[in-house]
C-alpha cells in the first residue's frame, strides 16, 4: 500500500518521470547490439505480463497460475486474423486485449466459485487444456506449426518504444486503479473477503473488474509478442513453465502488491539469466551458460525464504544488509 | 417505528437447531440486547440477519423491505453495518486505509472516502493508530476498528457481536461510552450481542434472551434479569443474578 | 469390443501407477494443506537416478528402486526441512507461498538435471521391455503389469503403515487436525518433514517403475505434476481412498480419450475432467462415492 503522502500526489511522480525519461533515451546513449536490444522488448513483454499477474494475485488476491491462457488468447487473435484472412497481425494489438478480457470472463465464471488454491489449480488447468486444443485443431491454429508472418521491421528500436509505451500504459494503469475505490475494494477482497461483503462490496463484481484489467494487458502482451517476433505456436505462447510460472515469478522477485514490483522482477529475471547466459560477460567458463535457468530458479527459491516481499516489497531489509555490510567492511 | 422485523426466524446445521423460530421488532433509535449463553445463536442470528448464511426459514424486513435473500453486500448497502465477533481486520491495510475500504460504500471520491474515515476513526478514539497497520493493533484497538469500519458504510443498524470481550475496565468505561455515542450522536440503531453483562445491562432499551436457539425471554434489562428461565439458562438453578452482576 | 476391452485393461494398469503418484501428493496435501507443485519434478529425479544405474552400472531399474526410493525419501525430508518449513512462521501477501516455494524446487530439479544430462531423451532397453503377455485377444505389457502388482503391493504397505503403526497414526491424526494434534503430543514439524519423505519416496517408486516404458527427459516432471494434482482433486483432498480411485479414474479416461478422441488430447482428458469436478463436486469423488 502506498504511504499517505503518496496518495494525494500526481499519478506519475517525479521519481517515476526519471525512470521514464531514463528508459526513453537508454537506446541513445549506449550503443546496444541487436542482441541486447531484443531483450529490451522482450523485457516489457514480461513487465506487462508481471504487472498483469501482479494487479490479480498481488493485490486482488486472485493468484493465477494460468496467465499463459490470456496470453496465449492474445497472441492468437492477431496470428489467426492474419492465418486466416490475411489481415495485418497489428490489428492484434487492438483486439488481443478485449479477446483476452472475454475469455478471462468466461473463465472467472467458472473459476471465481473457488478460492485459495483451487483457484490456482482451476486456472492452471484452463489454460493447459487452452494448449492442448491450440495445438490439435489444425484447422483452426495450423496446431504445431504455429503461424508466421515476416515482421514489420528488421531493426528493434521500434519495438522497443512500442513496447516501452504499453508497459508503462499497464504499470500506470494499475496504479492509478490502486489509488481510486477499486483498488480499495481489491485490497478488501484480498485482505478477506468475508469481510468485504459486510462492507458493502459486491466482490464479484470487483473480481471481474479486476480481471478485465489484468486479462486486458496480459492479451495486449501476447498480441505484441506476435508482431515482434512474427512467430507463435502453442506450445510457447500457452506455456504452463515458460509463461505461467515465469510471471509468477517475475511477481514474486520484484515484489508481490507493489506497483513496480513486477517491472523490476522482470528486468532482474532477464538480467540474470543473460548475466549466465553469457557466462558472466565472458567471464567464466563456457559451461557457466547452461546455468542461466538453474540460477534464476536459485534466486527464486532465496527470495521465497528470505525476501518474502520481493525486492520492492522489502527494499528495507535489503538497504538494511547493505549498509550492515559495508559498516563492517570499513571497521576491518 | 419498526426499523428491523426478524419473524420466525430458524436455521439448521445438519440435525442441529441453530436458531429456533426467533422473532423480534427493534424501533428506531433503540438499543436492543441479545443474550443467552455461548453457542445459544446470537452470532448465528446475526449471521443470518445479514446473510452470511442463508436461512432455513422465517423472514427479516428492514424498514419494512424483505430482505431475507438479499446478498450480504446488498444488506450492507441497504444499511446494516456489523461488527464480527472474531475481528475481521484488513491486517495489511493501515487503520485509515481500512475505514476508507469502508467509506467508499457511500462516497465515491478518495476525498469524501477519507474524510468520512478520518471523522470514524476520531468518532472511535483511534487517532492514535489510524498509521498503524491493522494486523498489529491490540484487541482494544481491533475491536474499535471493527466499529469505525462498520460505521463508516453510513448504517442506519449497527450489529455490535461482543466489541467488549477481552478488554480491560478502562477500556471497557471507554467502549461504553463510544456505544453510547453511536446512537446519541449519530442516530444509529443498535443490535448488541455481549457477555460482560455489566455492558449490556448498562446500555440495552430492551433485552432479548436465547437459550439452545430459542427464546426464553424479552423485556427491560431488570426484567429479564430478574427472569428466573434467563437466571437458570445462564448460571444453573440456584444462583442469583444480582451476585454475577456485582462479581 | 476387444478395442474397449484392450483400452480398459491398459488404462487400468496406467492407474494403478497414478494412484501411488496420487497418494504421495494426496498425503503430502493432508498434512501440509499445500499442493505440492514439484510433485512430479521428484518422480523425474527418481526417474534419473534409476536410469543412471542402469546405464552406467548396469543395475536392472526393478532393483534401481532399491537406491532410488531413499535417496529420494532423504531429498524429500531436506526440502521440507530447509525450504518449506520454515516459510510457516512468515507472513506474505500470498498465502500460498509455500506452494509458490515448490514451483521454485520444481524449477530447480528440473534445470539441475538439464544442466548434468542435458535435455536429450532417455530410455531404457531391457530384455522384457518390449515383451508382452497375451490373454485372449488382449495384450498386456510385461513392464506396465509389474508395475502395477508392485504399486499394488506399495499400496498396500502404506495402508497397514497408516492404520497399524503408531507413526501412522499421527500422520493421520495431524491430516485430520493439526492443532489437536499438536496438543497431543505429536511432533508437527517431524511429521511433516516425515510425511514429505514418504510422499516423496512413492512418486520416486512409481518414477522408477515408469522407467522401462516411458521415455525420459528433464521436463518429464511438470507434466507428472498436473496429473499428480488431477489425481488428488479428484479424489478428494487428503483422501488416500480417494486418491486410488482418482489414479484409476485418470488412468482409464486418458487411456479412452487417446483411442477414442485423439492422441493428442490424452492429457486434455484428465484437465476436463479435473475442471469439472472442481467446479460441480468440489468434495472430489470421496464426496460421490461416500468411500
Amino acid at each position: 500500500m502506498a504511504k499517505k503522502s503518496t496518495k494525494d500526489t500526481a499519478l506519475v511522480s517525479k521519481k517515476e518521470w526519471m525512470i521514464i525519461l531514463g528508459l526513453v533515451v537508454l537506446p541513445f546513449v549506449f550503443n546496444f547490439s541487436t542482441y541486447v536490444q531484443g531483450l529490451l522488448v522482450i523485457m516489457m513483454i514480461w513487465v506487462m505480463l508481471g504487472t498483469s499477474w501482479n494487479l490479480l494475485a498481488g493485490y486482488t488476491g486472485l493468484v493465477s497460475f494460468g496467465h499463459a491462457a490470456y496470453f496465449g488468447i492474445g497472441a492468437y487473435t492477431g496470428g489467426l486474423l492474419f492465418f486466416h484472412f490475411h489481415i495485418s497481425p497489428w490489428w492484434g494489438l487492438l483486439l488481443g486485449g478485449p479477446a483476452a478480457v472475454i475469455l478471462g470472463y468466461l473463465l472467472g465464471i467458472m473459476v471465481f466459485r473457488l478460492r485459495g488454491p483451487y483457484f490456482a489449480l482451476g486456472t492452471l488447468a484452463s489454460a493447459e487444456i487452452l494448449r492442448i486444443v491450440f495445438g490439435e485443431e489444425e484447422w483452426l491454429t495450423n496446431g504445431h506449426n504455429g503461424i508466421l508472418y515476416i515482421t514489420t521491421w528488421t531493426t528493434k528500436y521500434p519495438y522497443y518504444f512500442i513496447g516501452l509505451v504499453l508497459a508503462l500504459g499497464s504499470i500506470f494503469t494499475v496504479k492509478a486503479v490502486m489509488r481510486a475505490k477499486a483498488g480499495y475494494y481489491f485490497l478488501s477482497i484480498r485482505e478477506d473477503e468475508d469481510a468485504a461483503q459486510a462492507l458493502g462490496i459486491d466482490t464479484m463484481k470487483y473480481k471481474n473488474i479486476s480481471t478485465v484489467l489484468s486479462t486486458f494487458w496480459a492479451g495486449t502482451a501476447g498480441a505484441f509478442y506476435m508482431i515482434y517476433m512474427g512467430f507463435i505456436d502453442p506450445e510457447v505462447v500457452f506455456a504452463l513453465h515458460n509463461i505461467s510460472i515465469i510471471t509468477i515469478l517475475v511477481g514474486i522477485i520484484g515484489g508481490v502488491g507493489t506497483i513496480w514490483g513486477p517491472a523490476l522482477g522482470a528486468a532482474v529475471m532477464v538480467f540474470v539469466q543473460e548475466f549466465f547466459r553469457s557466462a558472466f560477460f565472458g567471464l567464466a567458463p563456457s559451461w557457466v551458460s547452461r546455468l542461466h535457468a538453474l540460477a534464476f530458479g536459485l534466486l527464486v527459491i532465496f527470495v521465497i525464504l528470505y525476501l518474502a516481499g520481493g525486492i520492492v516489497g522489502d527494499w528495507d531489509i535489503i538497504r538494511k544488509a547493505l549498509r550492515f555490510k559495508r559498516k563492517t567492511e570499513i571497521a576491518e | 417505528m419498526s426499523i428491523l422485523k426478524v419473524e420466525n426466524l430458524v436455521k439448521n446445521f445438519g440435525g442441529l437447531m441453530a436458531v429456533d423460530h426467533i422473532s423480534f421488532d427493534i424501533n428506531e433509535g433503540e438499543i436492543f440486547g441479545l443474550i443467552g449463553p455461548n453457542g445459544s445463536g446470537k452470532t448465528t442470528t446475526f449471521n443470518l440477519i445479514n446473510h452470511y448464511y442463508p436461512v432455513s426459514g422465517g423472514k427479516i424486513y428492514f424498514k419494512g423491505q424483505d430482505i431475507t435473500d438479499k446478498k450480504t453486500f446488498e444488506i450492507a448497502r441497504l444499511g446494516i453495518g456489523r461488527t464480527f465477533q472474531v475481528v475481521k481486520p484488513l491486517r495489511r491495510l493501515t487503520v485509515e486505509d481500512n475505514v476508507m475500504a469502508a467509506a467508499f460504500a457511500r462516497e465515491q471520491s478518495f476525498a469524501g472516502a477519507r474524510a468520512v474515515a478520518k471523522e470514524m476513526i476520531s468518532f472511535c478514539r483511534l487517532d492514535k493508530w489510524s498509521e498503524a497497520i491493522a494486523g498489529g493493533l491490540p484487541i482494544a484497538g481491533r475491536k474499535r476498528l471493527e466499529i469505525a469500519r462498520a460505521l463508516a458504510t453510513r448504517p442506519s443498524l449497527l450489529l455490535l457481536d461482543e466489541t467488549a470481550a477481552g478488554l480491560n475496565p478502562s477500556e471497557l468505561d471507554e467502549a461504553i461510552e463510544i456505544i453510547i455515542n453511536i446512537r446519541g450522536k449519530l442516530g444509529i440503531t443498535i443490535i448488541i450481542v455481549e457477555h460482560i453483562m455489566k455492558v449490556i445491562m448498562s446500555i440495552s432499551d430492551r433485552i432479548h434472551a436465547i437459550a439452545h436457539g430459542a427464546t426464553i425471554a424479552e423485556g427491560k434489562p431488570e426484567e429479564v434479569a430478574k427472569n428466573p428461565t434467563v437466571i437458570e439458562a445462564y448460571l444453573g438453578s440456584d444462583y442469583n443474578v444480582e451476585n454475577y452482576l456485582n462479581a | 469390443m476387444e478395442l474397449f476391452l484392450q483400452t480398459l485393461v491398459a488404462g487400468t494398469l496406467i492407474g494403478g501407477l497414478y494412484a501411488i503418484i496420487g497418494i504421495g501428493m494426496t498425503l503430502i496435501m493432508g498434512v501440509m494443506g499445500i499442493i505440492n507443485l514439484a510433485h512430479g519434478q521428484i518422480l523425474m529425479v527418481a526417474m534419473y537416478i534409476t536410469w543412471v544405474l542402469w546405464q552406467y552400472l548396469g543395475i536392472d531399474p526393478y532393483i534401481g528402486i532399491i537406491v532410488a526410493v531413499p535417496v529420494v525419501f532423504y531429498l524429500g525430508e531436506g526440502i521440507t526441512k530447509y525450504l518449506l518449513h520454515p516459510l510457516m512462521e512468515k507472513d506474505s501477501i500470498i498465502p500460498e507461498n509455500q506452494v509458490l516455494m515448490t514451483v521454485g524446487i520444481g524449477m530447480v530439479l528440473v534445470e539441475l538435471v538439464r544442466s548434468i544430462f542435458s535435455s536429450d531423451y532417455r530410455s531404457v532397453q531391457t530384455s522384457y521391455t518390449e515383451s508382452i503377455w497375451r490373454i485372449g485377444h488382449i495384450s498386456l505389457s510385461v513392464p506396465m503389469v509389474i508395475a502395477f502388482v508392485v504399486a499394488l503391493l506399495l499400496t498396500l504397505g502404506l495402508f497397514l503403515l497408516l492404520i497399524r503403526t503408531d507413526l501412522g497414526r499421527s500422520i493421520r491424526a495431524t491430516a485430520q487436525d493439526k492443532d489437536a494434534a499438536i496438543l497431543m503430543g505429536v511432533s508437527a514439524e517431524k511429521i511433516t518433514i516425515l510425511t514429505f519423505g514418504i510422499g516423496s519416496a512413492l512418486t520416486a517408486a512409481a518414477g522408477s517403475l515408469f522407467l522401462p516404458i516411458y521415455y525420459l527427459y528433464p521436463d518429464l516432471g511438470p507434466i507428472f505434476t498436473v496429473k499428480a494434482f488431477v489425481i488428488t482433486i479428484l479424489g478428494g483432498l487428503g483422501s488416500t481412498v480417494g486418491a486410488i480411485a482418482g489414479g484409476l479414474v485418470l488412468g482409464i479416461a486418458e487411456t479412452f480419450g487417446a483411442t477414442y478422441i485423439s492422441m493428442g488430447y490424452r492429457d486434455a482428458v484428465g484437465l476436463v475432467i479435473f475442471l469439472l469436478v472442481l467446479i460441480f463436486f468440489p468434495g472430489g469423488l470421496k464426496r460421490l462415492t461416500k468411500i
